[in-house]
C-alpha cells in the first residue's frame, strides 16, 4: 500500500517560547526543533503500516527549508520518499497549509499512484488548527475521521478507533482514505545509524504550487499574562501529612 | 444572526458547549442554537444521527447555514467540536479560527490559544460566515434557554455513511481522567511502573482517577491513557495532586483548569511547585506513605 503522512516543524515540546521584538514570530536562535508529537506518531505509523503490508510511504511538509531536518528523520526512522513545499519562514494558515498539500498530493498521484492512506497528526502542537487534514480530505473526495490511536487495514477499508470519554469508537474507512492519529497510537522508534546515514544522502522533492492566504491572517503573539500565584507550604516532608489530609477533609474528599 | 453549535448528552448540552455561548453572547447579535438530537433551537433531525458521524454533521450543519445564513457560527473547541467545525469550513470553503477566547467584533480581531494555552496569537477572521470555536474551561458556562424549537432535516447522501460510528465499545466500570472530582498524577519522580500503586491507593481512597505526565507513558510505566497534557488528556478536576512533576509547559496546559492544585516535590523551584496552590517539598517515597496512614488513622472508627 501507499502511505502519505504530513508532518509539521515545530519548536521541541517544553522549550521557552522567547518572541522576536515585533512579536511577529519566535526567536528561533536558541530553539532546537522537532516534529509536532501527534506527527512523529503519524510517521511511526506510516513505517509500521508498509513493514506490514508492502508498498511505499512518502512524507510531506510545508514550512521554511530548516523543516527538511524533520523530513531527514523521518527518512532515517524508514520512510522512502520525501516532498517539501517551501515558504518563507511566515506560518501559512491551515487554508494555505492544504491547499498546498492538496496540489502537491494531486501531483503525487498523477498516473494513477493513488495513495491508500494520507496520515496528519490531529492538531500542530503549535498553531492547534485541527483542520489541514480534514480540508484536504474533502478537497480530494475522500472519507477523514481525527483523533485516531489504532489503524488496522482489511477489506480495502481501514478499520479505526478513536477513544472517548467513556471507552472507544470504531469507524470503518473505504480506501483511499485520510487520518489524523493522536500520540499514543504507538511509541515511536529511534533512528538507527545506518538510516541516518541513508537519510543525509537522500533526495528531497521539492514542490511549489501557486496558492493564496486563507481568511485568518496571524496579527502577532502575546505572552499570556502571568497569574499571581501563592502556593501555600502545607510542610516539608512526611510531616506534612496531618495537613494534607487536613485538606482531603476541607474539600470534602474523605 | 449567530449561530452556536452545541454538542449535547442525551437532550443536555455539555458545559463545553454552554462555555462557547459564553462567547457566542459577547458578539452581540441574535443568537439561535442548534443540536443534532433534542436541546437547541434548531434541532437536526435524520437518520443519520443516530451515530457519531463528523462528515454528516458537517454537511447538515452546512446546509443549516445556507439557509438561515448566519454573519458568524460557532463550536465548542473540543476535538470533536473541531472536527465537526472543519468539516463545516472545508465545505463552505471559509477560514476557521480555533480555540478562540476572546473577539473584538469591531475590527474582528480575536484571540486564540496556541501551544495549548502557554502562548497568546492575536489574528484577524474573515469570511462569510466567520466560522470559531471556543477554547475550552476559559469562559464560564452561560445558561442556555431554548425558545422555540424548530426542525430541520438536511438532505445527506447515503455515502456519508463512510465515516460513522460503526461500533461503541464502552469501558467498564472505573473513575475517568474526564469526569474524576479528584486526579493523583506522577511524573518522572515516580521513578518506576511499581511506584504507582502508592498512587492507586491513594486515588481509591479519595475516589478519584489516576493520571501521569508525558515522560511516564514514554518510559512504558503507565498506558498513554493516564497521560495528562496537551498531547493526552486535558483535565479540570476539583483537586490535582502532582507528585514528582516538575511541572513542563505542555503538562501544565493540560490540568491548569483544575480547582486547586496540591504539589508534591523534592525541588521548591520547580514550575509545578511555585504555580500550585498547595505544596509539600519533600520526596514522594516518604510524603505519600505518610498521607496513607494519616488517612488511615483518622478514618478509622
Amino acid at each position: 500500500m501507499r502511505v502519505a503522512v504530513c508532518v509539521k516543524r515545530v519548536p521541541a515540546p517544553g522549550a521557552t517560547i522567547v518572541l522576536a521584538a515585533d512579536g511577529r514570530s519566535i526567536d528561533a536562535r536558541m530553539l532546537s526543533f522537532t516534529t509536532s508529537p501527534h506527527e512523529e506518531c503519524a510517521v511511526e505509523e506510516a513505517i509500521r503500516l508498509v513493514e506490514k503490508h508492502g508498498g511505499s510511504s512518502t512524507v510531506l511538509t510545508v514550512g521554511q527549508p530548516e523543516s527538511e531536518e524533520q523530513l531527514r528523520y523521518a527518512m532515517s526512522l524508514g520512510v522512502d520518499k520525501a516532498v517539501l513545499v517551501p515558504t518563507d519562514g511566515s506560518e501559512w494558515d491551515a487554508q494555505a497549509t492544504a491547499a498546498a498539500l492538496t496540489a502537491t498530493i494531486r501531483f503525487l498521484e498523477e498516473g494513477g499512484q493513488v495513495f491508500d492512506l494520507i496520515l496528519f497528526g490531529n492538531e500542530s502542537a503549535d498553531a492547534g488548527n485541527y483542520q489541514v487534514g480534514i480540508r484536504l480530505a474533502r478537497t480530494l473526495g475522500r472519507p477523514v475521521v481525527t483523533g485516531i490511536k489504532a489503524i488496522e487495514i482489511a477489506d480495502e477499508a481501514a478499520v479505526v478507533r478513536r477513544a472517548t470519554s467513556g471507552g472507544s469508537e470504531i469507524y470503518r474507512l473505504p480506501l483511499p482514505a485520510v487520518v489524523a492519529v493522536k500520540e499514543g497510537i504507538n511509541l515511536p522508534r529511534y533512528p538507527t545509524m545506518p538510516g541516518r546515514l541513508r537519510s543525509k544522502k537522500a533526495e528531497i522533492v521539492r514542490s511549489e504550487p501557486d496558492v493564496r492566504p486563507g481568511g485568518l491572517e496571524m496579527l502577532r503573539f502575546l505572552n499570556p499574562p502571568q497569574q499571581a500565584s501563592q502556593t501555600l507550604i502545607l510542610g516539608r516532608g512526611p510531616e506534612a501529612a496531618p495537613a494534607v489530609v487536613d485538606l482531603f477533609f476541607e474539600m470534602g474528599l474523605l | 444572526m449567530i449561530l452556536v453549535y452545541l454538542e449535547t448528552a442525551a437532550g443536555t448540552p455539555s458545559d463545553l458547549s454552554l462555555q462557547s455561548l459564553t462567547l457566542a453572547r459577547s458578539l452581540g447579535d441574535e443568537l439561535t442554537t442548534t443540536t443534532f438530537g433534542p436541546g437547541g433551537d434548531w434541532v437536526i433531525d435524520h437518520q443519520m444521527f443516530s451515530e457519531y458521524a463528523p462528515e454528516a454533521r458537517g454537511e447538515a450543519l452546512a446546509q443549516l447555514t445556507r439557509s438561515l445564513t448566519p454573519a458568524v457560527v460557532v463550536g465548542p473547541g473540543t476535538d470533536t467540536g473541531n472536527e465537526v467545525m472543519a468539516h463545516l469550513a472545508a465545505i463552505l470553503d471559509v477560514a476557521l479560527a480555533t480555540n478562540v477566547t476572546e473577539v473584538d467584533v469591531a475590527t474582528w480581531e480575536l484571540t486564540r490559544l496556541r501551544w495549548g494555552g502557554s502562548l497568546w496569537e492575536r489574528a484577524r477572521l474573515t469570511g462569510s460566515p466567520r466560522l470559531l470555536t471556543v477554547a475550552p474551561h476559559v469562559l464560564p458556562a452561560s445558561d442556555h434557554l431554548v425558545g422555540e424549537v424548530s426542525r430541520f432535516v438536511p438532505e445527506l447522501d447515503d455515502l456519508l455513511v463512510r465515516t460513522r460510528v460503526v461500533e461503541r465499545v464502552e469501558q467498564t466500570g472505573g473513575i475517568t481522567l474526564g469526569t474524576a472530582r479528584v486526579i493523583v498524577s506522577g511524573g518522572r519522580g515516580v521513578g518506576s511502573a511499581d511506584g504507582f500503586s502508592m498512587l492507586e491507593e491513594l486515588a481509591a481512597r479519595l475516589g478519584g482517577a489516576v493520571g501521569c505526565s508525558r515522560v511516564v507513558t514514554n518510559n512504558g510505566w503507565r498506558p498513554h491513557s493516564d497521560q495528562v497534557g496537551q498531547t493526552g488528556t486535558r483535565v479540570a478536576p476539583d483537586l490535582y495532586l502532582a507528585l514528582g512533576i516538575s511541572g513542563a509547559i505542555q503538562h501544565w496546559v493540560g490540568m491548569m483548569a483544575a480547582k486547586k492544585i496540591l504539589a508534591i516535590n523534592t525541588d521548591p523551584e520547580a514550575p509545578m511547585v511555585t504555580k500550585a496552590d498547595y505544596a509539600v517539598i519533600g520526596d514522594l517515597h516518604q510524603v505519600l506513605p505518610a498521607i496513607l496512614a494519616e488517612i488511615e488513622a483518622r478514618t478509622r472508627t
